[in-house]
């Protein structure tokens, strides 16, 4: 593995045997997610030939490319140069975001993990409600299953680890948290995640003009309502939700 | 009318796969395609046309097909019982299956996932950029009964043709690089996983396999709050309890459990093709090693064409040789010439 660690961020890695991951912290900060986002825009802009896919995790920007075209070593030597060509801690986040409203049943039987959450998190079943209703959370990703969200950040009280073990099956639509972040899912999934709320919002539209819905860098408000309302809303692909430009 | 592939019956896991949709995973969708990549290229090459065209992919278990006109068919990947009319055909060989024929498909003797090819390929319409079903996805089915596929047009010029299979049907050792969080597992701990043999667990379908050491899991400092990043295909994830689980095509694009490395490219068929209860051994391999290694591999794969052999009929394994004189009498006898590029 060729690693340029040491206290310095960003450190460059390889992922297999075709990726670089240039990472931008340990941890989840929002100027290493809008590194990791900027960075991702700069690599696509150099346009190298041996470069075939680039994406971003939280903090950080993978791109995959062909070792057989061009060497790992050489590939790294352009990834550094790229690297102290600015300082990407301080990059703008990206244009066009929306402030979304997603309707979402909290607990009940549709969402059965909410308690032993509250519980982990030190609160009760109301606050952890109101917590996580009244935090304006942004999408710091898009990953894991096809156009869905990490969002974050919540409340210190939320930084609670996933299960050891995992769930077989969470449905689409439901809402996740560990490690004060939400995820939520496009598809039925399996997950190490506390399955805490229930939406009827579909992210991933394979067969639409615009597959994939929500982008890094929007930011959204998970608004209570009732199991009977949200029932009226499955017919909706938004499953009630709207949403606003962020100027 | 275009010719098309009727489903009569269906085994609980076949699909539509190719190469998959590269390019999505920035918005959270994993490549998908074959599990057994060389599959393709080996049925590519017995029948002489693209590794890009579709195929079936048939988990354990074929199914029953017929079609509307005469179709060149290949078989490859894991071994499966397979007869046309009634007639044992062989793996790992190409036929002309007529029109209105039966080809059924039984249960894989070795191995885990058989791939049907047809000449012109499956022309399903493409999402996204490829045919590839995606069940986690939800993009496209598992095929079942009464489905009936398109089929792009054929010259019907190469059949008779056998390959000989890259072995990978019955587990093996898996040569793997290091990745994300290699690092924060201990030396000692790293040491333990190469001389650790794995049973492939019942456990697996195309997102992933999961392993099971014969001793005690595998632990790291990382733990469970891990940020979650990037994941690619072959990416070696221990899960909470200590138990790796070898990631394949349809896996997610993020996760949070840590990565104890990844598994060579060309050595991802052994993984997914290992069945329930069939040993694994990891080594770690450098990555100019891997680089020669995918380099001879790659070159290999494009020669395969040349490494076709006219069908040797055996009459023991034929029923019926009045169907095999038919299909022989498609050949023109030097097919093994014209199969050079």
């Amino acid at each position: 593995m060729l690693d340029t660690s040491g206290a310095e961020w960003p450190v460059i890695k390889t992922a297999g045997f075709d990726g670089f991951l240039i990472s931008f912290g340990a941890e989840l900060s929002e100027p290493a997610n809008r590194a990791a986002l900027a960075f991702r825009d700069a690599i696509a802009r150099a346009n190298w030939d041996s470069v075939q896919e680039t994406s971003t995790s939280l903090v950080s920007t993978y791109l995959r490319f062909d070792p057989l075209a061009q060497d790992h070593a050489k590939l790294q030597a352009a990834l550094e140069r790229l690297l102290v060509e600015h300082d990407w801690f301080a990059a703008p986040l990206p244009d066009g975001r929306k402030l979304w409203r997603v309707p979402t049943v909290f607990g009940t039987e549709m969402a059965p993990q909410l308690d032993e959450a509250a519980q982990a998190a030190g609160l009760s079943v109301a606050q952890a409600i109101h917590s996580i209703s009244n935090t304006r959370v942004r999408v710091q990703t898009i990953g894991f299953a096809p156009g869905m969200p990490y969002l974050g950040a919540l409340p210190e009280a939320w930084n609670i680890p996933r299960q050891t073990a995992l769930t077989d099956k969470t449905p689409a639509g439901g809402l996740c948290v560990a490690i004060r972040q939400l995820v939520l899912f496009p598809v039925a999934t399996p997950t190490g995640w506390r399955h805490i709320g229930q939406t009827a919002f579909s992210l991933f539209r394979p067969e639409t003009e615009a597959p994939f819905v929500l982008r890094a860098g929007d930011e959204v408000f998970f608004e209570p309502t009732t199991a009977e309302a949200l029932a009226e809303m499955q017919s909706d692909l938004n499953g009630g939700a709207t949403y606003e430009a962020i100027p | 009318m275009s010719n098309q592939l009727k489903v009569l019956r269906a085994g609980p896991s076949m699909t539509v796969q190719d190469q998959g949709r590269a390019g999505y995973l920035a918005f959270g969708l994993s490549r998908s395609g074959a599990v057994d990549l060389l599959a393709l290229h080996e049925g590519a090459a017995l029948l002489g046309q693209s590794p890009t065209l579709a195929a079936i992919e048939m988990g354990g278990m074929g199914g029953t097909f017929t079609v509307t006109q005469d179709t060149r068919i290949a078989l490859t990947g894991a071994p499966m019982k397979a007869s046309i009319d009634g007639s044992t055909v062989l793996w790992n060989a190409s036929y002309l299956l007529p029109q209105g024929a039966k080809l059924v498909i039984g249960a894989a003797h070795a191995g885990t996932y058989g791939y049907l090819h047809v000449g012109g390929g499956i022309a399903a319409a493409p999402v996204l950029g490829a045919r590839s079903t995606h069940l986690a996805a939800g993009i496209g089915a598992t095929l079942k009964e009464g489905d009936a596929l398109d089929i792009a047009a054929d010259p019907l010029e190469l059949v008779g043709q056998a390959i000989d299979p890259d072995p990978r049907f019955d587990g093996g050792l898996l040569r793997i690089l290091p990745s994300l969080q290699t690092a924060s597992f201990a030396p000692s701990e790293i040491a333990r996983f190469e001389n650790t043999a794995f049973q492939r667990d019942t456990r697996g379908n195309r997102m992933g396999v999961r392993i099971v050491p014969d001793g005690a899991g595998f632990e790291t400092q990382a733990g469970l709050s891990v940020l979650s990043e990037v994941i690619v295909s072959g990416d070696v994830q221990v899960t909470g309890d200590g138990t790796p689980f070898v990631l394949l095509a349809e896996c997610q694009t993020t996760g949070g459990y840590p990565r104890i490395g990844s598994v060579l490219p060309m050595d991802l068929p052994r993984a997914a093709q290992a069945r329930a209860g069939a040993t694994l051994r990891f080594q770690f391999i450098t990555l100019p090693e891997a680089v020669a290694l995918e380099r001879k591999e790659a070159a290999r794969r494009k020669a395969l064409r040349g490494t076709l052999r006219a069908l040797i009929r055996d009459p023991h394994d034929i029923a019926d040789l009045l169907s095999y004189q038919l299909i022989s009498g498609m050949t023109a006898g030097d097919d093994l010439e014209r199969a050079e590029p």
